[in-house]
C-alpha cells in the first residue's frame, strides 16, 4: 500500500472516531468550553482515551529513524515556548469557543452537508493562508 | 452534567488514537490535523497525501452514518456568519502560529510528553472556556 492509500485509510479512522466520540457535534465541544455552566467532561475522555492509545507506542518507537514505508522520520523536537505558541494557542482558543470546531471535526463536517460548514472551513483556509504570508 | 457520554467519547478516544498509531509507525508523520490541512492546501511535499487523509475525515462519517449507525448523529452548529467566519479565521491562524491543535498538539503532542504542546493544550483550553464563558454572558450559548 502506497502513501496515499494508507492517509486514506487513516483519515477514515480518525474520522469514524471522532463521530463515535461526539466531537464533530459543536454544541459537546461547547458543552465541554461551559465550565461554569452545565460542563460536559467528555472531551477529557476522547483526548484521554487518545493519549493512552497513542502515547506508549510513540514512547516504543521514539528512536525509530524511517517508517515503514521508508520515510527519513522527522519529529518537532524544539523546546522553547514562545511568543508564536502563546498567542498562537490564545488565538486557536477564541476560535474554537466562538464556534465549537477544530480543525478535524470542521472538515468531518463536511459530511453533514451544511454550507455553514464550507463558510468555516474558508475562513480557516484563508487564516492559514495569511498566517503563512506574514509570519515566518 | 446531563450531557456527559463518557463511554462513547472513551471508545471515540481510542479509535482516533489508534488512527494516530497507524498513520505514526507507516508514514513517520503525526496526525495533527492543522498541519495536514496547510499541507494539502499550500504543501510542497505530500500534498496529495494530505489531502486523502482529509477526504478520508469526511468519508469516514458517512461510512458511520450509512453502514454502522444509521441514526442520525446530533450536530448543531451555529449559522451565525458573525461567529463563523471569525471563528474559521482565527482556528485556521492560530492553529498554525502556535504549531498545532487539538489533534496535533492535544493528542500527538501530550502523547509524546512535549512541554510545548502541554503548555499549548492548556492554553487553547483555557481561552476556550474564557471565550465560551463571556459569550454566555450575551446570551450566546445557553
Amino acid at each position: 500500500m502506497n502513501d496515499k492509500v494508507i492517509s486514506l485509510l487513516c483519515g477514515i479512522i480518525f474520522g469514524i472516531g471522532l463521530v463515535i466520540s461526539g466531537m464533530t457535534n459543536p454544541e459537546k465541544v461547547i458543552g465541554f468550553l461551559s465550565i461554569t455552566h452545565n460542563w460536559d467532561a467528555s472531551l477529557i475522555f476522547v483526548m484521554g482515551g487518545a493519549i493512552i492509545t497513542a502515547g506508549p507506542f510513540f514512547y516504543f518507537f521514539k528512536n525509530k529513524e524511517f517508517s515503514a514505508l521508508g520515510d527519513k522520520i522527522n519529529l518537532p523536537t524544539k523546546q522553547n515556548i514562545d511568543k508564536k505558541l502563546i498567542i498562537g494557542s490564545s488565538l486557536f482558543g477564541i476560535g474554537w469557543g466562538l464556534v465549537g470546531l477544530c480543525p478535524g471535526p470542521a472538515i468531518s463536517a463536511l459530511a453533514t452537508f451544511d454550507p455553514v460548514t464550507v463558510v468555516f472551513l474558508l475562513s480557516m483556509a484563508a487564516g492559514v493562508l495569511v498566517k503563512k504570508n506574514t509570519i515566518k | 452534567m446531563n450531557n456527559f457520554t463518557p463511554f462513547s467519547a472513551l471508545l471515540g478516544g481510542i479509535i482516533i488514537g489508534l488512527s494516530v498509531v497507524f498513520y505514526f509507525y507507516t508514514t513517520g508523520r503525526l496526525a495533527g490535523i492543522s498541519g495536514i490541512f496547510e499541507n494539502a492546501i499550500i504543501g510542497t511535499s505530500k500534498r496529495l497525501s494530505n489531502l486523502a487523509f482529509l477526504l478520508g475525515l469526511v468519508i469516514g462519517p458517512l461510512i458511520y452514518f450509512n453502514f454502522i449507525a444509521p441514526t442520525p448523529v446530533a450536530f448543531n452548529i451555529t449559522h451565525s456568519y458573525l461567529l463563523i467566519i471569525p471563528g474559521g479565521f482565527l482556528v485556521g491562524f492560530g492553529t498554525r502560529l502556535g504549531g498545532g491543535c487539538t489533534s496535533g498538539h492535544g493528542i500527538c503532542g501530550i502523547g509524546r510528553l512535549s512541554v510545548n504542546s502541554i503548555i499549548a493544550t492548556g492554553i487553547f483550553v483555557a481561552i476556550g472556556m474564557l471565550t465560551v464563558t463571556i459569550l454566555q454572558q450575551f446570551g450566546v450559548y445557553l
